[in-house]
């Protein structure tokens, strides 16, 4: 992240120092932060290093930690206490981030490469059914037409004669793309929404989580469905824009709290007040200044994102709202599956396992990430 | 106290109007209407129809129209269900969910609690991992799939227990439905109450509750539960909405006629005063319990004052 070679420069909080939001009822603070971390020193929170070259801050002085080493430049470059190194030695410790983080890579780069490596070793594609009449029909996995063993179809077929596997795999494509755009979707609405909310302060503030307030206590899976069955009679493709608009604008709600939260203990900063002084435009600080020092609590709150829109898909595709014939995802081949889970078990229990091993997997990387980003947010 | 409770039913009123808008606008803005069928209805008969429902008037009028009823809890008549009221549809999909949902959440409470206390009480045991690992399963399976495999081997293959149909409360069709929807929940709590009892078992009362010679049992049971569940008890509503939208599956696999059956049936038949009745009165009952659940909460833990 911080690879651009700009010295990462860090904005070292306490938000304990800070005025916290004022609304929430007040809790005293988590006291699970682990004692010390890997260099002996208490964590700072969310010490973040710019992204981009024309964003420098020098160190706020007072906001050292206690029993913070303070480096001098050359020292803090290469002794690499940045967030994101430390960040990065606390997740590799992490067993459970590490397997979630390698199974989530092999996924993705399987579901991406998989079909063409597929079309070329066997021969298979997700639409491909037999010409032959025979062969219309769901084979057990690793048998061939004739019962004796096989490569063809390492995952069996489905009821039209189609390789199970190029249809997980194409699943896949479509199950991760949903996921990771709505997941964008809600990132770029939610993160924007908390940091004016958070940035503008007083009534607009007030009007604007308010406003979140309301729209939380809609059952919004529920509007999601009447959206969807209402506009539903579309192209495959058109349905899928649907599911990215529908299930991106009821996830960026938790966004734009976490978001404010963070706004709301920065933007009384220095480097902000600096930037101020300096006749910086307000929509320039809030996205170049502030937004870039929200980023840790905002890709992991992002990372756990994705799992919950993906299963959000697979709940609507198995109601039957979701992604339509001829594409597939990961939760419309288990709705095939169910249907004849007595019968042809393969057919369920390998799109099944793969979202399932997904999912786990990305929670995973997601509570490592947060452990690692920001040892505070635990509690959740 | 009261102030607050005030407030709060002064924030609900206009959530429920603007979800009723929102439904009402997405029925009313999508390409046709419940009598578009495959067959094209005589001018005449369609006439007819609209004029009957009123569907003849501005928009305006009959959103209006619309609205007046249903502040008085009157949400119309059926169209896919010809001559029955929504009301009377709803009270009897109602009992179904509610035991169903009420009947999940209370095991996902016991299992999800104790499994949780267990987990933080022997932090980092071999108790800890498992309880954990599973829950985390718990989470990341879905429950259209924990469901459909629950039936294969309790039902398909050991013949144990009946595989779908509703047979009233007390019988054995509740089994399957019950814990295919508390699975996600009990992880959720799990989780949830062994990092409040993490956080709660280091604290100074608790070291005061030991101090002053009580016995374990009765530092865990009296003094670190009703700390430590105040996260489980904020939890309470998103779980509601969950349960929700957990029924829907779950009504879907094991054929149960509750809400959530109707509500699909309604969304798939563009039953317009079905739709917006199922979807107000869900979303009243949902924004009811989450202020109770705020008043719980003021209530457990008397550092918070609103």
């Amino acid at each position: 992240m911080s690879g651009t070679g700009v010295p990462p420069v860090n904005h070292r909080q306490d938000a304990l120092a800070l005025p916290m939001n004022e609304d929430e009822p007040k809790l005293p603070a988590d006291e699970t932060e682990p004692s010390s971390t890997a260099l002996g020193a208490p964590l700072s929170l969310s010490v973040v290093a710019p992204l981009s070259d024309d964003v420098l801050h020098t160190p706020p002085e007072v906001a050292v930690a206690e029993g913070d080493v303070r480096l001098t430049a050359e020292d803090d470059f290469v002794s690499g206490t940045s967030l994101w190194k430390d960040a990065r030695r606390r997740l590799l410790k992490n067993k459970l981030a590490v397997f979630g983080l390698i199974v989530v890579s092999i996924v993705t780069v399987a579901s991406i490469v998989g079909p063409f490596v597929l079309k070329l070793i066997t021969g298979m594609t997700p639409d491909y059914i037999p010409g032959d009449a025979a062969l219309i029909r769901s084979f057990p996995p690793f048998t061939a037409p004739d019962g004796s063993f096989s490569w063809t179809h390492p995952m069996g077929t489905d009821r039209q004669g189609r390789d199970m596997l190029a249809r997980v795999l194409q699943g896949g494509q479509i199950s991760l793309m949903v996921g990771v755009i709505a997941t964008l979707m809600s990132l770029v609405i939610g993160v924007s929404y908390g940091a004016i909310a958070g940035y503008l302060g007083g009534r607009v503030d007030n009007l604007m989580m308010r406003l979140v307030d309301v729209l939380y206590a809609i059952p919004y899976i529920i509007l999601v469905i009447v959206l969807l069955a209402m506009f539903k009679d579309q192209t495959p493709r058109g349905q899928l824009i649907l599911l990215f608009i529908a299930l991106g604008s009821v996830s960026w709600l938790t966004m734009a709290r976490i978001v404010r939260g963070q706004v709301l203990s920065l933007k009384h900063q220095e480097f902000v007040l600096a930037a101020r002084a300096t006749g910086v435009s307000t929509p320039r600080i809030i996205f170049r200044h502030i937004v870039p020092n929200t980023l840790g609590p905002v890709i992991v709150y992002a990372t756990l994102t994705i799992p919950s829109v993906m299963l959000a898909e697979a709940f609507l595709s198995f109601l039957g709202f979701g992604v339509q014939p001829p594409l597939a995802s990961w939760g419309s081949l288990v709705t095939d599956g169910v249907q004849n889970i007595g019968i042809f078990p393969w057919q369920l229990i390998f799109p099944g396992l793969t979202m399932a091993l997904t999912l786990f997997s990305l929670n995973f990387l997601g509570d490592g990430l947060r452990d690692a980003l920001d040892p505070r947010m635990r509690k959740f | 106290m009261l102030r607050f409770i005030l407030r709060r039913l002064l924030i609900t009123i206009p959530t429920i109007l603007v979800v009723i808008t929102i439904t009402w606008a997405l029925v009313r803005l999508a390409p046709g209407n419940f009598y578009t069928g495959e067959k094209k209805l005589p001018a005449a008969i369609e006439q007819n129809i609209r004029e009957k429902y009123g569907l003849d008037k501005p928009w305006r009028e009959q959103y209006l129209r619309m609205m007046s009823h249903i502040m008085v809890l009157d949400f119309g008549t059926s169209l896919s269900y010809p001559g029955q009221p929504v009301n009377a549809i709803i009270g009897r999909a109602l009992p179904v969910s509610a035991t169903i949902g009420l009947l999940a959440y209370l095991l996902a409470l016991a299992v999800g609690i104790v499994a949780g206390s267990v987990a933080a009480l022997k932090q980092n045991s071999k108790w800890d991992y498992a309880s954990m690992t599973l829950a985390m399963l718990g989470i990341s399976i879905p429950n259209f799939v924990l469901g459909p495999i629950l039936v294969l081997v309790f039902s398909l293959m050991l013949y144990w227990l009946p595989p779908s149909r509703w047979e009233g409360f007390p019988s054995w069709n509740v089994v399957l439905p019950v814990i295919t929807l508390s699975g996600i929940y009990m992880a959720y709590i799990a989780r949830l109450t062994r990092a409040g009892m993490l956080e709660v078992l280091n604290s100074d009362y608790i070291r005061t509750a030991r101090a002053k010679g009580l016995s374990e049992s009765q530092v865990v049971i009296r003094h670190a539960l009703r700390g430590g569940l105040l996260p489980v008890v904020s939890y309470t509503g998103p779980a509601l909405a969950f349960l929700l939208t957990g029924t829907v599956v779950v009504e879907r696999i094991f054929a149960l006629p509750g809400l959530g059956h109707y509500f699909l049936q309604a969304a798939s038949n563009r039953d317009e005063p079905l739709i917006i009745g199922i979807v107000a009165f869900v979303a009243i009952i949902l924004l009811l319990m989450n202020l109770l659940v705020d008043i719980t909460y003021a209530y457990l833990d008397p550092r918070i004052r609103y």
